[in-house]
């Protein structure tokens, strides 16, 4: 125990989102007051959660006053903390854009869904042992496959099918997992479980099981086959949380999990890794270059862009801190651009009526926010300062040229092209004559200033670099053994 | 061997038989069963596992982790039912359909 602060605000993070949840399930006409009031307290919680941390440094907390093995530890450092700031920001957009998305039947599922994915999140950020990280895993994946479901129709129901059967298996090999390491180590708390590692088999094994189930999750090429049909069917908002927030937490266990256990055992995985993320960009980038539905070609891309989150893993062991720094800039700029890509993207379909690219034109030309946000955001994807996503990126290329490791290079420097040539292929739209005059429906101003604020944050965070890395570094999360 | 890795051993078969059937079968109720039993396997294990110290009194952590595990399990396999009903109204058969045509 570090110390017991007399603000419980990780407590807050996750039972008000979880009140809220219940509550707009009990009350379902004022959903959109209780979830634009959790969503500003939420916000103004982590702001006091990083005070404190700022001030205080890690913050452990025992649940209830019972310790560890039986009851439930609290945890948060610096990469915590940024986790919750970027789900809190995507969070307050998500939540504006949907007042006025849903019909009133999707409302009444949408807002007790979305907040118990909040809760899950915010929790699942805030675990310090790898049952509960479970636990967590599990709340998240049903309310996002219950989400993916809400619009209904063949594919989304298709969709959150293949994505439920994906989910739930790796959540088994996960527990297999954690009951491998349980048994080897007789305790589920990461901390102590960093002090107790060693080369055993069954160590290995839990690497294995955990690690699969676990990059399943965050579909890493080539287990991204759930991925684009899920992503693409849902609804506009539930597609950009997904993209943005849901694979990113299954990503932040695996990196919790990298740097406490298993960093020493796995020099030839790292390489692994790193070979399924530069697959995972080539195959994502083309993809999303030959799809002729919009929300498929974002799908993709974030199958691509989470591929660049793995190439980091072989550079780690000589590069250090930094990469890391780079790597969780490009997770959060991935984040706040993939969802004003999506919600931006939402408002396009919605405008015309559908999202074939070919015919986007007169949508483009009517829709300049949504076109501005979608053209942003893009900027950040591919990369090009002075963005968040061109610090991340900079930050690998650098690391991959010290290293003379130059097909890694080649390969980010082609998904970047990529990258560019899909993003045009939208916006070129946006210059050549329309001609359908078919019927078409307005956008409401909350929907078409969402995106563009979350594009416009995506792109000042290029900015706040030092700032970010130096909340980052509380508590060291990249060193081993971190979270004791 | 005593009867705790016999137990483990037991349950690691279950779970592998469970994990072959959800790949092989594409029905999609059988898949849901594969899951479960794939489940049931695990917790066999953990329960084994419990006892692995050999002490007169189990160990209890893996036993709140098994009581846990099944209300997941159980909430999992409902949503999922509910899933499965309105997945074979809309293709016609309770399973995926390979169709990847988006349609608008």
């Amino acid at each position: 125990m570090i110390l017991h602060s007399e603000t419980p605000w990780p407590a807050l993070l996750i039972l008000l989102p979880l009140a809220a949840a219940m509550l707009s399930f009990l009350f379902p006409r004022s959903a959109k007051f209780t979830g634009v009031v959790t969503a500003i307290i939420i916000a103004l919680a982590v702001v006091g959660f990083g005070w404190h941390l700022q001030s205080e440094g890690v913050y452990r907390h025992a649940v209830g006053g019972w310790g560890a093995p039986l009851g439930i530890d609290l945890y948060g450092d610096g990469l915590t903390l940024l986790m919750l700031a970027v789900t809190a920001l995507v969070g307050l957009a998500i939540t504006l854009y949907s007042l006025d998305y849903f019909n009133t039947e999707q409302a009444r599922w949408f807002w007790p869904l979305w907040l118990l994915l909040w809760a899950a999140l915010n929790a699942l950020f805030l675990s310090a042992d790898i049952f509960n990280l479970y636990i967590t895993l599990e709340l998240m994946g049903m309310a996002a496959v219950a989400l993916v479901a809400l619009k209904g129709g063949r594919d989304a129901l298709n969709g959150a099918m293949r994505y439920l059967l994906a989910t739930l298996l790796g959540s088994l090999a996960y527990l297999f997992g954690v009951v491998l390491l349980y048994h080897g180590y007789g305790t589920v708390d990461i901390a102590l479980l960093a002090e107790r590692i060693d080369h055993q088999p069954v160590a290995w094994a839990a690497l294995g099981l955990m690690g699969a189930g676990l990059l399943l999750k965050t579909a890493l090429f080539p287990l991204h086959f759930w991925l684009p049909a899920a992503h693409a069917s849902a609804p506009a908002p539930v597609s950009a949380l997904l993209s943005a927030l849901v694979v990113k937490a299954s990503f932040y266990i695996f990196l919790r999990l990298w740097f406490a256990l298993f960093a020493p055992l796995g020099g030839e995985v790292a390489w692994l890794l790193g070979l399924l993320g530069a697959l995972a960009i080539l195959w994502g980038s083309w993809q999303a270059l030959r799809q002729t539905r919009l929300k498929l070609l974002v799908a993709y891309s974030t199958v691509a862009q989470l591929g660049y989150l793995f190439v980091a893993f072989p550079l780690a062991a000589v590069a250090g801190v930094v990469l890391w720094h780079g790597v969780i800039y490009l997770l959060i700029s991935h984040a706040l651009a993939k969802a004003a890509m999506f919600m931006a993207a939402g408002n396009l379909l919605r405008f015309g009526g559908h999202d074939r690219i070919v015919d986007l034109n007169r949508s483009v030309q009517q829709l300049p926010l949504s076109t501005a946000a979608f053209a942003l955001a893009g900027v950040s994807i591919m990369g090009l300062p002075p963005s968040g996503g061109f610090i991340g990126k900079w930050l690998l290329l650098e690391a991959a040229l010290q290293q003379g490791q130059w097909a890694l290079a080649a390969v980010m420097i082609v998904g970047g092209l990529l990258a560019a040539a899909y993003i045009f292929k939208v916006l070129g739209y946006a210059f050549t004559p329309s001609t359908s005059r078919e019927e078409s429906i307005p956008i409401p101003a909350t929907m078409a200033w969402a995106p563009l604020l979350l594009a416009f944050a995506s792109i000042l965070l290029g900015f706040l670099a030092p700032a970010l890395f130096s909340l980052l570094d509380i508590g060291s999360p990249f060193e081993r053994g971190a979270g004791s | 061997m005593n009867s705790a890795i016999l137990y483990a051993l037991v349950g690691v078969g279950i779970f592998s038989l469970g994990l072959y059937a959800l790949i092989l079968h594409p029905h999609l109720l059988r898949k849901i069963l594969a899951i479960n039993v794939m489940g049931s396997g695990l917790f066999l294990v953990l329960i084994a596992l419990a006892k692995r110290t050999g002490e007169p009194l189990p160990d209890l952590v893996p036993q709140a982790m098994v009581i846990t595990g099944i209300v997941v399990a159980f909430s999992a396999t409902a949503l999922a039912l509910a899933l499965m009903v309105r997945v074979a109204k809309e293709n016609h058969r309770a399973e995926l359909s390979d169709d990847e045509s988006q349609q608008p």
